[in-house]
């Protein structure tokens, strides 16, 4: 294997390189965001006996670019009582760390350009895993800021379930992945990909089920999908914290919950999964598990009713906080014996 | 190289410093609380600087997390008007005379002491050739075991603390 690319020994095609990944995977990313939403629509609708969007396009492909359209040419309303700054910054708080949490994601194995090794990945950092979680440890704050600028009582309510949620679900959701680096020994997700690789079976979901089973439930609570939504709760909260949000600003919530989804399924893929390990080219791999995940939580909206406050906080402190914990025990003595 | 790096460091600073006096001046403690997450997101930054990625993304996970509680906090119970601020504008003369000496201290000291390295047991190349994490996890668990211990019997009294005190109202 030729010498790693890095900034010290070919820096112009280094910086070449890197813009290259960054902008392939979030043209990709945003392709996928995109197109989540109108699957959603299509899958639910067919779900319960609907069609979904058809009229926009040949089987309603366009409708994604229609609804842009749209959004984009509505009127940008701010509440006369809203805190202008924290309104306007919520948006941006909430997607930017779902975005950058791609970076650390590995889309693929090496590659030889111009002389020089080329992992295909954005950033390999030391410490992926705690990146990931302090990601979304950071997504919370657009929410939260969202339900308190509003200067409205739906959002606000919104807002703190959501900050209560996360706070519970975090937890959880950080020790089960514990057992993980236990077994791959380090906290990069490239080692974390390498030491799945070889067969199938050594990937993580079979030897961690337990983890595999809380870090999906976990997620999806933290991401506030169906049936764990309590933040924008439709039937209580009219909208939850983005009842005063129009124009792009809503958009931009929109996109972040997409964005949130797909990159809850690219971790879990490369946790779990082997990541770009399989039959295709890696990168066609990974993208095949994520929209089985999309798919399974667009299946989850279309499946579940929504949990109850106290149902839902039960289930994080008395139930997936202890199994997680139980998980770490028993991976310790297994490997020590 | 160099330059880039110290450029980076400066525009980093400033945002570091920046955030910080806003942390004091904003008139809302929800947008000190905003900022002073800023400050600390600098702050990790400098971390990944200095080759100590594990510290960075433990600074973003708990002060995130700290902050997150201090907003709840600011939301749920304080409803801070300005006749608060004046009844407390003593105590914030005091601050203000005490940071200014503090300052002057610093500056002092800054002036006289000559600043050296001091080169301890961990070189730069055992960081890389070891890894960042793996050196924190043994000092902790074998050098610095009991302080480590101590400071978690410590969070324990305050998690039973915070239950006696939920416990105590119903």
């Amino acid at each position: 294997m030729p010498e790693m690319l890095s900034l010290s020994n070919d820096p112009i095609l280094f910086i070449a390189v890197m813009l290259a990944k960054i902008l392939a995977v979030f043209v990709v990313l945003l392709l996928i965001v995109a197109y989540a939403t109108y699957a959603e629509r299509k899958i639910i609708g067919h779900m319960q006996t609907r069609l979904g969007p058809t009229m926009t396009g040949p089987l309603g492909l366009l409708q994604p670019i229609a609804d842009g359209l749209k959004l984009f040419f509505k009127e940008d309303i701010i509440p006369a009582q809203a805190s202008k700054v924290a309104f306007i910054l919520a948006p941006m708080m909430i997607l930017v760390p779902a975005f950058i949490t791609v970076a650390v994601v590995p889309f693929g194995g090496d590659v030889v350009i111009g002389g020089y090794t080329v992992p295909l990945q954005i950033a390999d950092l030391d410490v992926g895993i705690l990146f990931i979680l302090a990601m979304e440890g950071l997504g919370v704050y657009g929410i939260v800021l969202a339900g308190w600028a509003s200067n409205n009582k739906y959002s606000l309510l919104g807002g703190i379930r959501s900050a209560a949620q996360v706070i519970s679900y975090e937890l959880a959701a950080g020790l089960s992945i514990v057992a993980v680096f236990m077994l791959a020994e380090t906290l990069s997700l490239r080692g974390i990909v390498e030491a799945q690789s070889g067969s199938m079976f050594n990937w993580f979901v079979f030897s961690q089920p337990l983890a595999f089973c809380v870090f999906f439930i976990t997620s999806v609570a933290e991401i506030n999908r169906v049936p764990f939504d309590l933040p924008e709760a439709e039937t209580e909260l009219v909208s939850g914290f983005c009842t005063e949000y129009s124009s792009m600003k809503y958009a931009l919530f929109f996109m972040a919950e997409y964005a949130n989804m797909v990159v809850v399924a690219a971790v879990i893929s490369t946790l779990f999964l082997g990541g770009p390990a399989g039959p295709f080219p890696g990168v066609i791999n990974l993208l095949l598990k994520i929209f089985f995940f999309m798919f399974v939580l667009i299946w989850m909206r279309a499946t579940f009713p929504r949990v109850r406050y106290d149902q839902l906080m039960f289930m994080g402190w008395k139930v997936f906080l202890p199994l997680a914990l139980l998980n770490i025990v028993i991976t310790g003595a297994v490997i020590v014996l | 190289m160099d330059i880039l790096q110290q450029l980076f460091f400066y525009v980093v600073a400033f945002v570091a410093v920046t955030s910080g006096f806003l942390v004091i001046t904003c008139r809302n403690p929800i947008n000190s609380g905003i900022t002073l997450v800023m400050t600390f997101f600098c702050l990790a930054i400098f971390y990944v600087t200095l080759h100590a990625p594990f510290m960075a993304a433990i600074q973003i996970m708990v002060y995130a997390g700290a902050i997150m509680v201090l907003i709840i906090f600011v939301i749920m119970l304080l409803n801070l008007g300005s006749s608060v601020v004046i009844r407390y504008r003593h105590a914030v003369t005091g601050a203000v005379v005490a940071s200014g000496l503090m300052l002057f201290q610093v500056l002092i000291i800054l002036k006289q002491g000559s600043v050296n390295p001091v080169p301890g047991s961990v070189s730069a190349e055992m960081v890389e050739s070891v890894g960042h994490t793996e050196l924190i996890g043994k000092a902790l668990f074998t050098d610095f075991m009991l302080p480590f211990e101590i400071a978690s019997i410590l969070l324990l009294v305050a998690i039973v603390g915070a239950i006696i005190l939920a416990k105590r109202e119903v």
